[in-house]
């Protein structure tokens, strides 16, 4: 009898340890792949990546492996970034203040909000490009720097939404009533204690919702339009850094490909810049907000 | 003054709060207004269900597509779901806490990795070790562009959504309750398996779900892999063609054929459907999970 | 020299972190009585309780010094099974925490896990521990439904029925009644106090009162020290440490 529940014993620790280096392979596995995506693009970028390619536009035959760079591609993304973020954040800020000075967490409206914003957030980035089209069909415009922004915004605006909203729910209760039984009327609450107190945290949801906007390819595909120059006005069509890499994958000269994966490198290094300094300023967050 | 000024900020953000919905109802409707064209000539069951694809003729089946959209989504769920579940278990579970901490930046930046990049990955790597190495082991010729290709790089695109949701829901499983189990003389894993995976079960569906809507509408970097051939695949090492690709591809000719535009506006509109369904479905779970752990 | 002392702690100090969250508690505990640790909230009983049966294992950067005989054996020795030292002890925990299954499944749970396969031991297994822990006339008929829908009280007993269905010799109790209405409260108590004839019952409690009613021996926690130990009636008629009394007058809570 002993030894029988001795044996049941020893099989027990033994599915034990089994699932956990299951588990814990599956753990490395994971991080395996981050590492080997961000090995491959930078080892393969090496042989092409140079100066001349961050500073100039492409010249004529770039696409077959001659002259130039994608300087116009670096520009179009940023430009585009930079707008479509900034509208963004204004559609963002009135709809995450709403949710957390007008409404409480758990009421109704904020309940179907946050719910249509989670929603959004899962429209894929092609369906938001098609919708994008329509919408650039509907106002009468081309294939523009304005037309991608509009669309990336669209696309930044539930994310942004929702990493400051989850922010400013860490604000107590009692902050918000404090300023509120002084005599300021809700509306200059809302603006000047949450947004001072989040500022770190909105600063966050920017940067994430930005490094998602700047890496989507599927959106801007109908509607940024592109090009081999740098756009000087909104109503400019516009290249994108990944939309770059695409057409340069697409071409059958080798010379070319490298050079895609050099763009896929200098792109990813621009992520994981905005996503560093996100991280830092979520650091920041955690020590400034009262809990 | 001020007080006015309060009223109509509160007005004004009234609209506002309604804005996700709208837009959501918008994009919608946009589409459909968009596809109309299609339906007239094309009864729907027809435009989902055949498999004849020639723009030219004027015959648009997307039965290929939409088929090319399962095999390549449900391949990757297959090997997304057990080694995300995994992953989170070890985290939630086993894990010390400095590497508990150390995977959160891993996960983020898996989730923050454009898909552009992953498609060149792809390119570099996956679709040769497609290719060359898993198709002759399993006796087949491949180009290494396909379903496989594209399932593979998208199951590692999924899984932060899963890990992350995942993570959640294990977390919101009482401490107490595994040391009720563990108490008893249970095993890490049994208590795992018999309470933490019993009461996220729910959950843990729901993350599915989620990374599946999120899968389906992936769209470049599948695109750049899967290999783009319009008809519907037999094997994992066939090519495919998803709708996101359908639509991302042929953007160009599609204002010079008469009814194109109509009918890709149209895959879009099905995608859109499909997509809002899932993730409808998901946070619904989840939001009930949320409920019933208050 | 263990003889009626089921577990013994040496020289046990816990550290959370920097935080000493026990020092140097050393401690007899008597066979087949209830032993009842009081002391003020965060003063380590929980602590010192969680340290019994190696559930402290499950917190991060926990340290452990000094030792925990279970029959004579150092619980926290390298080659001491966790699993075998938990199977002696019953847990019950502040809150009543049901497993996410039937009623019959909480019970047979651990008898399952240790590899009870027999549908007629494990039916006479139930019924035994739940007549044991007093549910069995209120469950009898619904076995098979979710222990969710019990109520409280009934979830509390139903985890007393679970920890003795293991078969244990030591039944551990954290402030077990602390979220039960005071029915079910004394409801608990007088199981715990018909238990005692065959367990060793060891019950955190920040209730006096309860102490007062239920114990026949008494340890003193304040700020993770050990004050003060001995029979019931002693220490609540004439305790020798200051802080003692002014914990039980009221002075320090």
């Amino acid at each position: 009898m002993n030894a029988l529940a001795a044996n049941h014993l020893g099989r027990r620790k033994r599915t034990d340890l089994v699932f956990r280096v299951l588990a814990a392979a599956s753990a490395v596995m994971v991080l395996l792949a981050l590492l080997l995506i961000l090995g491959t693009i930078l080892w393969k970028s090496v042989p092409a990546l140079s100066l001349s390619m961050l500073t100039r536009t492409p010249k004529g035959g770039f696409y077959l492996g001659r002259e130039g760079g994608i300087l116009n591609a670096i520009v179009g993304s940023v430009y585009l970034a930079l707008g479509a973020t900034a509208l963004a954040l204004l559609l963002s800020l009135p709809v995450v203040l709403y949710l957390n000075v007008y409404k409480g967490r758990t009421s109704k409206t904020a309940v179907w909000t946050r719910f249509f914003l989670d929603v959004l957030w899962g429209v894929p980035s092609i369906v938001i490009g098609a919708f994008g089209f329509v919408i650039m069909l509907a106002l009468g415009l081309r294939a523009s720097l304005l037309a991608g922004i509009l669309t990336v915004a669209l696309l930044e605006f539930p994310i942004m939404s929702r990493a400051i909203d989850e922010v400013m729910r860490l604000v107590p209760r009692e902050l918000k009533d404090a300023s509120a039984s002084l005599g300021a009327t809700r509306f200059e609450t809302a603006v000047k204690v949450l947004v001072r107190q989040t500022a770190p945290g909105i600063l966050t949801g920017v940067l994430l919702a930005m490094g998602r906007g700047i890496g989507d390819a599927a959106s801007v595909l109908f509607t940024a339009g592109f090009t081999d120059r740098v756009p000087g006005s909104l109503a400019d069509p516009a290249a994108t850094l990944p939309l770059a890499i695409f057409f340069q994958l697409g071409t059958p000269f080798p010379e070319v490909q490298e050079r895609a994966y050099a763009s896929a490198a200098i792109l990813t290094l621009i992520i994981l810049v905005i996503s560093l300094a996100a991280r830092a300023m979520n650091r920041k967050v955690n020590r400034h907000v009262v809990k | 003054m001020r007080l006015l000024k309060d009223a109509l900020a509160r007005r004004a953000m009234a609209v506002i709060a309604a804005l996700p919905g709208l837009l959501v109802l918008f994009i919608v409707i946009g589409l459909f207004l968009r596809s109309k064209a299609i339906l007239g000539v094309e009864p729907l069951s027809r435009f989902l269900f055949s498999s004849a694809w020639s723009p030219m003729k004027g015959e648009f089946g997307l039965l290929p597509f939409i088929a090319g959209t399962m095999w390549v989504t449900l391949t990757a769920l297959a090997l997304a779901v057990p080694v995300s579940i995994l992953t989170a278990i070890y985290l939630s579970e086993y894990a010390p806490r400095w590497a508990r901490r150390a995977a959160q930046p891993v996960i983020d930046l898996l989730a923050g990795l454009p898909s552009v990049v992953y498609g060149a990955w792809g390119v570099i790597l996956v679709v040769p070790f497609v290719g060359n190495v898993l198709a002759p082991l399993a006796g087949v010729y491949s180009s290494g562009y396909s379903i496989l290709a594209g399932g593979i790089i998208l199951a590692i695109m999924t899984f932060p959504t899963i890990i992350h949701v995942t993570l959640e829901v294990f977390a919101s499983v009482p401490r107490a309750l595994r040391e009720a189990s563990l108490s008893l003389g249970a095993t890490k894993w049994e208590t795992t398996r018999h309470v933490v995976l019993r009461k996220g079960a729910q959950g843990i569906l729901a993350a599915s779900v989620l990374g599946f809507s999120r899968a389906l509408g992936e769209t470049m970097a599948v695109l750049m892999v899967v290999g783009n051939v319009p008809s519907v695949p037999r094997s994992l090492f066939d090519p495919g063609y998803p709708l996101p690709a359908l639509i991302a591809n042929n953007y160009g000719e599609m204002m010079s054929i008469p009814r194109y535009d109509a009918a890709l506006m149209m895959a879009a509109l099905v995608l859109m459907l499909i997509v809002l369904a899932f993730n409808v479905l998901a946070r619904g779970i989840l939001i009930r999970v949320e409920r019933k752990v208050r | 020299m263990n003889g009626d002392s089921p577990i013994s702690i040496r020289n046990l100090s816990v550290l959370y972190g920097d935080h000493l969250a026990l020092k140097d508690v050393s401690l007899d505990i008597p066979a087949k009585r209830i032993t009842s640790i009081i002391g003020p909230s965060g003063c380590g009983k929980t602590t010192l309780l969680k340290s019994l049966n190696r559930l402290l294992d499950t917190d991060d950067g926990v340290r452990v010094r000094g030792q925990v005989l279970l029959d004579g054996e150092d619980i926290y020795a390298p080659r001491t099974e966790v699993t075998r030292i938990r199977r002696k002890m019953g847990l019950l925990s502040q809150r009543p925490q049901v497993l996410p299954m039937s009623i019959y499944d909480n019970v047979a749970y651990g008898p399952r896990i240790h590899g009870l396969r027999s549908r007629k031991e494990l039916n006479e297994r139930v019924e035994r521990y739940l007549r044991l822990a007093g549910l069995w006339d209120e469950v009898e008929g619904r076995l098979r439904e979710p222990a969710s829908l019990l109520s409280v009280g009934q979830q509390q007993r139903l985890c007393l029925a679970r920890g003795l269905a293991v078969e244990p010799e030591i039944i551990l109790g954290d402030e077990p009644t602390s979220a039960l209405d005071p029915q079910s409260s004394q409801n608990v108590e007088r199981r715990l106090l018909e238990l005692k004839r065959d367990y060793t019952v060891i019950v955190v409690t920040h209730i006096l009162r309860q102490a007062r009613r239920i114990a026949d021996h008494i340890a003193f926690l304040y700020l993770g020290e050990l004050v003060e130990q001995g029979p019931a009636a002693e220490v609540f008629a004439a305790p020798k440490d200051p802080r003692t009394r002014a914990y039980l007058t009221g002075e320090i809570s």
